[in-house]
């Protein structure tokens, strides 16, 4: 018996610094069993208190000042005073080392799980999703959060911190739209550089031709031609086109512009992968606790506990019930990468006929490609078991409008499992959940006034807020501001920024 | 690799700058909020922050998002009796529906943001405008005084406070009782050496053995510690709220019908000022409060700040009743007497004249302070000409102010503070 109980890492529910060292180094060596492959961790104790800080930073370790971040703070302190909402049980930043904050409050068990979950899930997850890859650089983050506090507050002493502010609530209003969507950020080849060099050559090329043009040969055609081209494409990229062509900003206030952009790109993967994300950690937690468990390392009272925690997290409310709120990115990421490792361990003959490829295959290969090369909308599309529609009772409804009834159009059978997947695939399609606004054009010759178009998607108009945020943009810009809304090919609206009328 | 960094230590206080800009953001707002509370609380109820809601249209952060409306489909779990094809009502209220998420932050309503200042940043809006130095309101905000005191001896404590005398008092005694076994048996082998060393049996080897043992004995002696920890004992000082007696505040205000309603809020302020300063310097106050039109009454506090009567004004009734009030009750001379009279000015011509005399004569030698503030915008009446005489010859106890808006209160507690200062210096 006395023998049996040496082999547990620990018994009590108190943790300390030593048993976290203990417990890390047994998650770290079976996660390499399962060949999670991850930054170094770096795990922060920290207070309540400390935990409503990071909150209200949205998990960024530094950020700069902004009263927005009092107001979150404000909301958050309240709610856990008067006891509405709990903290989470941990915040985990995507850098390189990668930083994991947990409770003092947390018991070893909870501080193990999160440990895994956090440490050894989402930062394996930082690491390999190619979103992450291609859209963040986990080395850097800190350093530029950093530049950009000292420089947000450098601006603030000399220039003065309501001017500053004012330039960053209309880059808040707009950071969405500082994302390059539909095209990713190709890493600098020699090639590239090549073309840069060109570019600053055209550039010098300008200046010649400039000094040309001073000359009256001048063609008017050639100048009308120029008018229309601006910008030569359609731009999504908002805050990039402002930074960049905004006639009257001032060099800092272009800084701010970029600052934000760059905050807001570091976090659209993380937009765009939150079922997985969480799926991905809350399986790993699963996964390694359980191999600790069956190893005799930790007790039954130790998985009682995490089973507990674990089960609250996985939940998911029925549509009907007083506690939904919308599907459960825990409970169906967890469910998905469960479901995938049971497909390729013990497939069924509905598995074999909707994954040949990967019914039967090696599980744990098939999860790290899943991880690897997806994102949400694209592993919904993917991995999507009938069986995980049948679990779940999935149903789609169709809303329209115009009509006073919503119709179902597919619910959890042979009919309408296709059906149901897209949708739900839709469901967490960026590009569909945001609507669709491109810089369109500038009147270079005339009032310089800027254009934007607006493509409705499924008929479906914009906020009202939408107003506001075109003053902020009118703001940045300067000159007028014009927000068209296409309908198939058709304008149907035009608003006006500044504005005493809306077109209808 | 991992490290844990144990990160408990550091500032957790990283977001109060922000909550500060966000309260500066929204200052207009919080003082109205608060301005509304202070009609809401007593003079005494100083002592609690407050919670200040803004509609959250004003704190709303906007950004571009989709309405309602449209043609959508929306995938949910938890199907139970619907088949393909089947056709529901839509709720009511139309669009939004059971949960989209985005439905929610449309609202037009009254939804507010709420959240909690503190008493010092409730305190600091209230008297926002009153045009007090900041000095003056860090005095009336800060709670009470202590005093540190020595309250014996204690094991735990900073070197400065370490009592020399005790702690090696204690090393002593912790000596004696650690070596006291030792000494014994030293004393009986010393013995017995000489015992044998009297026989002459001094290299014989027993000798030598005792001779050894007596050796280990001194050395193990000699490693006891002079100083232990153990030993240290550290002078406590413990804080006491410093000594104070009791006060009663007496409130007379003018309620004929030429008071407004802003009058009173501005005599309401100039009140809570006195209170706090009275809260500052002694433990226990208690509140007179007496209006007054033809004939004085005393009331309730919200009697005195929300009920309206007309008539005309005779200000000595006030004083005639405060004056029986303090022979009645405040007689003893525990009692700090302090008086505030706010009026816009009006009195019967021939009752001010009796109300200096009254005050002149009897009452201003039994009080500590008196201050009057005429709340007026006009010229002054007869019952500021009959105390001008009174500020001359009472400088030291009598103040009085004519208060054209708020920012004229202060003045009159200048007086106050100064003397209030002129008493700490001696």
């Amino acid at each position: 018996m006395s023998e049996k109980v040496r082999e547990y890492l620990s018994t009590d529910s108190d943790w300390t610094f030593e048993l976290l060292e203990v417990y890390d180094r047994e998650i770290d060596r079976i996660a390499k069993l399962y060949k999670l492959d991850t930054y170094p961790n770096q795990i922060e104790i920290i207070s309540a208190e400390q935990m409503m800080d990071a909150y209200s930073s949205v998990g960024m370790p530094i950020g700069y000042n902004h009263w927005s971040y009092g107001k979150q703070f404000l909301a958050t302190q309240k709610g856990y005073k008067r006891g509405q909402m709990g903290l989470a049980y941990e915040i985990v930043i995507n850098s390189d080392p990668c930083i994991a904050y947990l409770m003092e409050e947390n018991t070893m068990p909870m501080q193990a799980l999160v440990i895994a979950h956090a440490c050894y899930g989402h930062n394996s997850f930082f690491k390999g999703n190619y979103l992450f890859r291609t859209w963040t650089d986990a080395s850097s983050i800190i350093d530029y959060l950093l530049f950009a506090k000292n420089y947000v507050r450098h601006c603030e002493e000399r220039y003065g911190q309501e001017e500053v502010e004012q330039v960053l609530d209309a880059c808040h209003a707009l950071q969405n739209y500082g994302v390059d969507r539909y095209r990713r950020p190709k890493p600098i080849s020699a090639a590239e550089e090549k073309t840069r060099q060109k570019e600053r050559e055209n550039i010098l090329q300008q200046q010649v031709n400039d000094l040309w043009r001073t000359l009256p040969t001048s063609l008017k055609a050639e100048k009308n031609n120029q008018k229309r081209q601006f910008p030569s494409e359609p731009q999504e990229n908002i805050l990039y086109f402002l930074e960049k062509n905004a006639p009257l900003l001032a060099p800092w206030q272009r800084e701010l512009i970029r600052i934000v952009r760059k905050i807001s790109q570091y976090f659209y993967p993380q937009r765009q992968t939150q079922v997985m994300n969480e799926g991905w950690a809350t399986f790993w937690h699963y996964t390694l606790l359980n191999h600790l468990y069956d190893e005799g390392k930790v007790t039954d009272g130790f998985m009682m506990e995490f089973l507990t925690s674990h089960t609250n997290v996985v939940m998911q409310p029925g549509f009907d019930s007083p506690y939904f709120s919308g599907i459960n990115p825990y409970a169906l990421g967890f469910n998905m990468f469960q479901d995938i490792k049971r497909i390729c361990e013990n497939p069924t003959a509905e598995d074999r006929e909707w994954f040949p490829d990967i019914a039967g295959s090696d599980w744990l290969e098939t999860l790290h490609f899943a991880m690897n090369n997806f994102k949400d909308e694209s592993f919904i599309q993917q991995f999507l078991s009938p069986r995980m529609m049948r679990e779940f009772h999935l149903f789609s409804i169709y809303d329209d409008d115009e009509k006073n009834k919503y119709l179902i159009d597919a619910i959890h059978d042979e009919r309408g499992y296709r059906k149901l997947r897209e949708m739900l695939a839709r469901q967490y399609d960026l590009s569909v959940r945001e609507p669709n606004i491109q810089i369109w054009s500038v009147d270079l010759e005339g009032d310089r006034s800027l254009t934007l178009r607006h493509t409705m998607q499924n008929g479906t108009p914009l906020s009202n807020d939408t107003h506001e945020v075109l003053k902020h943009l009118h703001f940045l810009w300067g000159f007028d501001i014009h927000l068209e809304t296409y309908k198939e090919e058709r304008m149907i609206k035009r608003q006006s920024c500044p504005s005493t009328f809306i077109e209808e | 690799m991992s490290y844990i960094i144990d990160r408990r230590l550091n500032g957790k206080n990283k977001s109060m700058v922000n909550r500060e800009r966000f309260l500066r953001r929204y200052r207009q707002h919080i003082k109205e909020a608060v301005s509304e509370s202070i009609n809401r609380r007593s003079i005494t109820d100083m002592e609690r922050g407050e919670q200040i809601s803004i509609p959250t249209r004003n704190t709303h952060e906007p950004s571009i998002s989709h309405g309602p409306g449209g043609k959508q489909h929306r995938v949910f779990p938890g199907n139970k009796e619907f088949h393909t094809g089947d056709q529901l009502d839509k709720p009511q209220q139309g669009g939004g529906g059971s949960g989209s998420g985005q439905a929610s932050n449309q609202g037009e309503g009254e939804d507010e943001f709420s959240f909690y200042i503190t008493r010092d940043e409730f305190l600091n809006y209230l008297f926002d405008d009153l045009a007090l130095p900041n000095m003056i309101k860090k005095t009336l905000s800060q709670s009470k005084e202590f005093k540190t005191r020595r309250a014996g001896f204690v094991s735990e404590g900073t070197p400065n406070n370490l009592s020399v005398v005790r702690s090696l008092r204690n090393a002593h005694a912790r000596r004696i009782g650690m070596s006291v076994g030792k000494r014994k048996k030293l004393k009986e082998l010393q013995a017995a050496l000489t015992g044998l060393s009297a026989s002459g049996l001094d290299d014989s080897s027993e000798a030598l053995a005792l001779k050894a043992q007596i050796a280990d004995l001194e050395r193990r002696l000699k490693t006891i510690p002079f100083l232990d920890d153990l030993d240290l004992r550290y002078r406590s000082q413990v804080k006491v709220p410093t000594p104070s007696s009791k006060a009663v505040m007496f409130c007379i205000m003018d309620v004929s019908g030429s008071m407004t309603q802003d009058i009173k809020d501005i005599a309401k302020r100039f009140y809570i000022l006195l209170y706090l300063f009275l809260q500052k310097n002694y433990e226990h106050i208690e509140l007179v409060f007496i209006r007054h039109h033809t004939s004085a009454r005393e009331v309730s506090e919200e009697d005195f700040f929300y009920s309206r009567e007309t008539g005309g004004t005779i200000v000595s009734s006030a004083l005639k009743l405060m004056q029986k009030i303090v022979e009645e009750r405040y007689q003893n001379s525990d009692w700090n007497i302090y008086a505030a009279q706010a009026s816009d000015g009006d009195n019967w011509d021939d009752d001010s004249p009796l109300c200096a005399k009254i005050l002149g004569d009897s009452l201003l030698s039994m009080v500590q302070y008196f201050a009057y503030i005429e709340i007026t915008p006009n010229q002054h009446q007869a019952l500021w000409e009959a105390y001008t005489g009174l500020s001359r010859q009472f400088s030291s106890r009598f103040a009085m102010a004519q208060i054209r808006n708020p920012g004229d209160l202060y003045p009159v507690f200048r007086e106050l503070f100064a003397k209030d200062r002129y008493q700490e210096a001696v």
